[in-house]
């Protein structure tokens, strides 16, 4: 009966909408909680990174301009592929972590839930954030948050489904274009969450996600000139002070985060002022 | 006029030479070219290379829309391309259409340009679609204008359907113009001559009549500048230095967008015609877009960490 030869899956980066191998051709072991080999995934270098920084840089444009109705669709539509995969997530989140499946299962529903959450949140924003500014003259002042360019970011090691997730949807919510590297002892979920990215209308280039070490890419995130802001929330707290350094040669905005909340999206907004004159 | 001795301007005598041509082998051609681009050039090497290819650009703005406006900052950053870098070398030319050559050489003399030569795209550009005396007028106002450099097409209908003398003659002819005032490069259009065979027969054909430099492409069709099309252009002008001992130029056009292209092309040059072609008398690159990413190269590799192209100019 098992005389079937196993179809392992090759763990690929993701990078402008396709799965690339690692440019170095490097790759690292990823074991089981049990201490089993589960995988090779890559192991992404900085010119990884520099790739997936100009994918994201050419699809942000177009995805600041598509309308807040058509992004809550897009992050909707991913809650829903992401629902519709979800024994193959549990799956994954058991072997590669070793928690219980009643875990796994609660950390997947709370994926799906956080990117209906902030899928809810793309039309909301910019009113709730904004501000109709006093002024002394016969002018209306609108204050809007728009999107501020490319944002890097740092996946937490666990929960490795969930982080990842808490930390791309905010970021994109606000109309960025996202590269960021997933968990390195469970990096499983995050590049089966590419094939639910690769399925969801999500534009290509909007979101990146590249697999390795975090000492090696972080420091190379935050000094690249082409990445408007960096969440540090899954670096330990004693590597924020260094990258915050790298980070302020080139007026990075450079923040970590605690837990879910429309703060997130707004860190990674920049206000707009414009001028209209009453009554035209 | 004696071109070199092959032919004497007779269509037999162009047919025999033309005939005289080996093919070229195009799974040869695309595998060594393949090969060759996987080459890893790095560090000191690679900044050499980074340096000579700036020095090898010819900055080309060939739009419906360019303004005398546009035209002048395209100088300026010709002569130097990156503001806060001295040591950054000039591009080789500048590279626009026929009406902008005065504006173009006036405006690189006064900021001390001197040295960064004006190429004219000439000949009915891009499509060399028109009479021979509207041709002619077209380059003779181009050199009358300060032209250095005239990049003539050739008509690639004539060349299709076999008319080869007729092209001949073209090419000749503009020579004659350009006369020692002007050097001539000879746009093929290798997109549309469609056979490695075709750019082998164009390449000899250009250079016996005459031709400083044989180029691949306008820019305005694809593909371009392939890296097995100059592959078989490279050999052109190595054969043709071994028949006559004479160097032309080879300059590829269009599709080199970034500092890996360039470097491949470099490879090209080195590994076929040899080092002597790496100089930008004799190897030019047709490109816009890539300066930039020349220039962003560059600063990566003085400052340690990626550039971002809002610290190079909008072209």
């Amino acid at each position: 009966m098992s005389n079937r030869i196993d179809v392992k899956k090759t763990y690929k980066l993701f990078i402008n909408g396709a799965f690339p191998r690692t440019e170095s051709g490097r790759t690292y072991e990823v074991k089981s909680a049990k201490g089993i080999f589960i995988a090779n995934p890559c192991l992404a270098s900085r010119k990884d990174l520099k790739d997936a920084v100009v994918a994201a840089r050419a699809a942000q444009s177009g995805w600041n301009k598509a309308t807040a109705y058509n992004k809550g669709q897009i992050l909707y539509r991913i809650a829903e592929m992401l629902e519709g995969r979800r024994a193959q997530f549990v799956d994954e989140i058991v072997t590669s972590t070793g928690v219980t499946k009643i875990k796994a299962e609660k950390e997947v529903t709370e994926s799906v839930d956080r990117l209906v959450w902030y899928a809810g949140w793309t039309d909301k924003i910019s009113t709730l954030a904004g501000a109709l500014n006093p002024v002394a003259g016969p002018y209306y002042n609108f204050t809007i948050p728009e999107s501020m360019g490319v944002i890097a970011a740092v996946a937490p090691e666990t929960p490795s489904l969930l982080g990842l997730i808490e930390a791309i949807a905010p970021i994109i919510v606000g109309g960025n274009s996202v590269v960021i590297l997933a968990s390195t002892k469970a990096p499983l979920s995050a590049m089966s969450f590419a094939e639910v990215i690769a399925t969801s209308d999500v534009p290509a280039g909007v979101i990146n996600i590249l697999t390795g070490k975090k000492d090696e890419i972080a420091p190379w995130m935050a000094s690249h000139m082409d990445i408007d802001g960096f969440d540090i929330s899954g670096l330990s707290a004693k590597k924020h002070g260094e990258l915050k350094i790298a980070g302020a040669q080139n007026l990075k905005r450079i923040y970590s985060f605690k837990s879910a909340d429309p703060g997130r999206i707004l860190a990674f907004m920049e206000n707009k002022t414009v001028w209209h004159p009453i009554g035209l | 006029m004696s071109f070199y001795g092959l032919v004497d301007g007779t269509e037999s005598s162009l047919k025999k030479y033309l005939g005289s041509l080996s093919g070229v082998d195009q799974v040869g051609a695309d595998a060594r070219a393949a090969m060759l681009a996987t080459r890893s050039i790095k560090a000191a090497s690679k900044r050499w290379a980074i340096d000579t290819a700036i020095s090898m650009v010819d900055l080309t703005t060939l739009e419906g829309a360019d303004t005398p406006g546009k035209v002048k900052a395209l100088c300026t950053k010709a002569v130097r391309p990156d503001p806060t870098n001295s040591e950054v070398p000039s591009v080789g030319a500048v590279c626009v259409y026929n009406d902008m050559v005065k504006i173009a050489r006036t405006h690189l003399d006064l900021i001390g340009g001197q040295h960064v030569g004006v190429a004219a795209v000439s000949t009915a550009f891009p499509s060399g679609r028109a009479s021979l005396a509207v041709k002619i007028q077209d380059t003779q106002d181009a050199i009358d204008a300060g032209a250095s450099e005239i990049d003539m097409v050739i008509d690639r209908g004539a060349f299709l359907s076999g008319r080869y003398i007729e092209v001949f003659e073209e090419i000749v002819k503009i020579r004659e113009i350009c006369g020692t005032k002007a050097h001539l490069k000879v746009i093929f259009e290798t997109g549309e001559l469609v056979t490695y065979d075709n750019v082998r027969k164009a390449s000899f054909m250009a250079m016996a009549a005459g031709a400083d430099f044989i180029k691949t492409s306008t820019g305005k069709v694809a593909p371009a500048a392939t890296a097995p099309v100059v592959l078989v252009m490279l050999e052109a002008v190595r054969d043709f230095y071994a028949m006559t001992k004479v160097r032309i130029g080879v300059k590829p056009a269009g599709g080199i967008r970034n500092t890996k292209d360039a470097i491949k092309q470099l490879v090209l040059v080195n590994e076929t015609a040899g080092p002597d072609w790496l100089t930008p008398s004799l190897f030019r690159i047709g490109a816009s877009a890539l300066l930039n990413d020349l220039l962003m190269q560059r600063m990566k590799m003085d400052d340690g960490y990626y550039a971002s192209p809002q610290y190079v100019t909008i072209d």
